[in-house]
């Protein structure tokens, strides 16, 4: 297969959707990510320097609302099989490469810098909307929940309106 | 009846449902492309709306695809997680998040895709979405407020607008139709191709048809509980409907007799009533149980028969038909109702001198009945409403 060769959008859309409705019906919730970076986040505090997890609101309110042992969690399986999936899908698909991805006029550096800053507005921002593409808009979406919806919006709404100010990395 | 944890899926075998959702979740986001920062960014700039076109697909499909299930009686919607809506951390978080993809690439499912084949951007990505996390932890103090500003419950969108379910889904599907045709005359400007954007193509009609049916099946799911409610309206067609029924007298041997042990009463009388007089054998139900998963447990008991009380035989015909249309079946209804019950059984008198056997016979079991069963309700500490164990699942990020 030609590694540029992606399957047809609507189609995938549409088992992307079939997945939802099917875990939805067996687990009772929808898909998710974010979640996964937080428990193992926790879990990693919380094995570095057990005492700050005892004495922290945040730690302490998970622990309440996901039990003891935060890597014994639905999205943090569910996210290990993601990894396992893409790479199977890159192994068939032969897209297997070691690669810094960035826009034609984008520095190196920028991108690192960029990437990096990202992920860090999404670890923050997906806290905060309790969710995110994934477990806030996509699965928010599924079960028509307004904050779901509301979040999905703010995403893709912030993100066009943001987009102006970094088209040079991008385009 | 879904969703079938913990019950039929046990907590400990879904976490390899899990694996395995996540397994085909990461190999459908990779296959579409998901897995290049460029081409999902693409959608900010108009040059590749591949995002758009999967997402949006995906929502609509998913969201039809649950109306079905609630529709068809095959899961119950109490027991599904709802995101919860907080509405200053939902709209900020989501701006916030926005900014995180134009400026990152990725969006957290995304980079764990890419991550997997190999890009180095997604991995460190990935790992400033952990300080992320991890800023917001020890932020959490001064970002609490805001985290926990303006508690609205678990609306669902079609209550907040003050729409119904099946016209706002109806509505999405065809705002989505209407933005795939819109932005790939976007993209095709952009990258200057001058093909139009919707051609006769077999490809392009069928997939604007299949948009279609699920336009119109959106619409034509309505509430299920709203339109078995409607089709019990009119009183005439509840009064004929052939409907299975169980005299005063039946009823009566049947809750005195200590080998009985199929009947259950499934009573819809109020719940004040309920708790000052409650039958043998009988559970407490509301027309919402008939739509729950651990109450549908309750009547559809494989050698149970149901007999379907309320104060007047008109309730119980509703019922009746209700829990007939949600796919219940040995149901039976009193006749008469319970006001007859309690007339010609509990409160029994004699309408005077028996005369034929047949009345005599009547006389002698009544009056046994009213002497025996009011002991049998005494020592009955009811079970009442069934009781609900399963909560709604913990789910979000």
């Amino acid at each position: 297969m030609k590694s540029e060769t992606y399957m047809n959008p609507y189609l995938a859309g549409v088992l992307l959707g079939v997945l939802l409705i099917v875990t939805i019906y067996i687990t009772g919730r929808g898909l998710g990510a974010s979640g996964a970076i937080k428990s193992t986040t926790v879990a990693t505090v919380q094995a570095v320097y057990p005492e700050h997890t005892d004495n922290t609101l945040f730690y302490k309110e998970y622990r309440q609302d996901h039990g003891e042992t935060p890597l014994m969690n639905w999205l943090v399986f569910e996210v290990v099989g993601v990894l396992i999936g893409a790479f199977l899908s890159g192994l068939i698909s032969d897209r297997l490469v070691f690669k810094l991805e960035q826009g034609p006029r984008s520095k190196t550096k920028i991108r690192i810098a960029g990437a990096l800053a990202g992920g860090i507005l999404w670890g923050v921002g997906s806290q905060l909307g309790r969710g995110c593409t994934s477990g806030a808009a996509l699965s928010g979406m599924a079960v028509m929940s307004t904050g779901g919806i509301l979040t999905m919006m703010a995403i893709f709404g912030g993100a066009y309106g943001f987009a102006y100010f970094f088209r040079r990395w991008w385009t | 009846m879904g969703p079938l944890v913990p019950d039929i899926v046990s907590t400990d075998l879904n976490f390899i449902v899990a694996l395995i959702i996540g397994v085909f979740f990461g190999f459908i986001l990779e296959q579409a492309g998901f897995s290049s920062s460029r081409k999902l960014v693409g959608l900010f700039y108009g040059y590749d709306f591949t995002v758009l076109r999967v997402f949006f697909t995906a929502g609509i499909v998913a969201m039809v695809g649950v109306m079905s299930l609630e529709y068809f009686g095959m899961i119950d919607m109490q027991l599904v997680y709802i995101n919860p809506t907080f509405l200053w951390s939902a709209l900020i978080g989501g701006l916030i998040m926005g900014l995180g993809f134009v400026v990152g690439g990725f969006c957290p499912g995304t980079s764990v895709c890419a991550a997997a084949i190999g890009k180095i951007d997604a991995m460190i990505f990935i790992g400033g979405s952990f300080l992320g996390v991890l800023f917001f932890a020890e932020g959490y103090p001064v970002l609490e407020r805001l985290y926990k500003a303006e508690y609205l419950g678990n609306p669902r969108i079609f209550e907040t607008l003050g729409t119904t379910q099946n016209i706002f889904a109806f509505l999405l599907v065809v705002v989505a139709l209407v933005a795939f045709w819109f932005v790939s005359m976007i993209e095709n400007k952009v990258n200057g191709i001058v093909r139009p954007a919707f051609r006769y193509s077999p490809y392009y009609v069928g997939l604007a048809l299949v948009g279609l049916a699920v336009a119109v099946s959106a619409f034509l799911i309505p509430d299920r509980k709203t339109a078995l409610l409607d089709s019990v309206r009119n009183e005439t067609p509840v009064w004929s409907a052939p409907l299975k029924k169980m005299s005063v007298d039946e009823l009566a041997f049947r809750l005195m007799d200590s080998d009985e042990k199929n009947l259950q009463v499934i009573d819809f009388r109020p719940r004040a009533e309920y708790d000052s007089l409650s039958l043998p054998k009988s559970t407490w139900f509301e027309l919402n149980n008939l739509f729950e998963k651990e109450p549908n447990q309750v009547l559809s008991l494989r050698h149970k028969i149901n007999v379907i009380v309320a104060d007047d035989e008109l309730t119980e015909r509703r019922m009746a038909l209700i829990a007939e249309k949600l796919g219940y079946r040995r149901l039976f209804i009193l006749e008469g109702g319970f006001s007859e019950f309690q007339q010609q059984i509990l409160d029994y008198r004699s309408p005077g001198k028996p005369v034929t056997r047949r009345e005599v016979d009547l006389a002698r079991f009544r009056s046994k009945a009213k002497s025996v069963l009011p002991v049998l309700i005494r020592e009955n500490k009811s079970a009442g409403p069934v009781e609900k164990k399963q909560k709604r699942v913990v789910g979000g990020c």
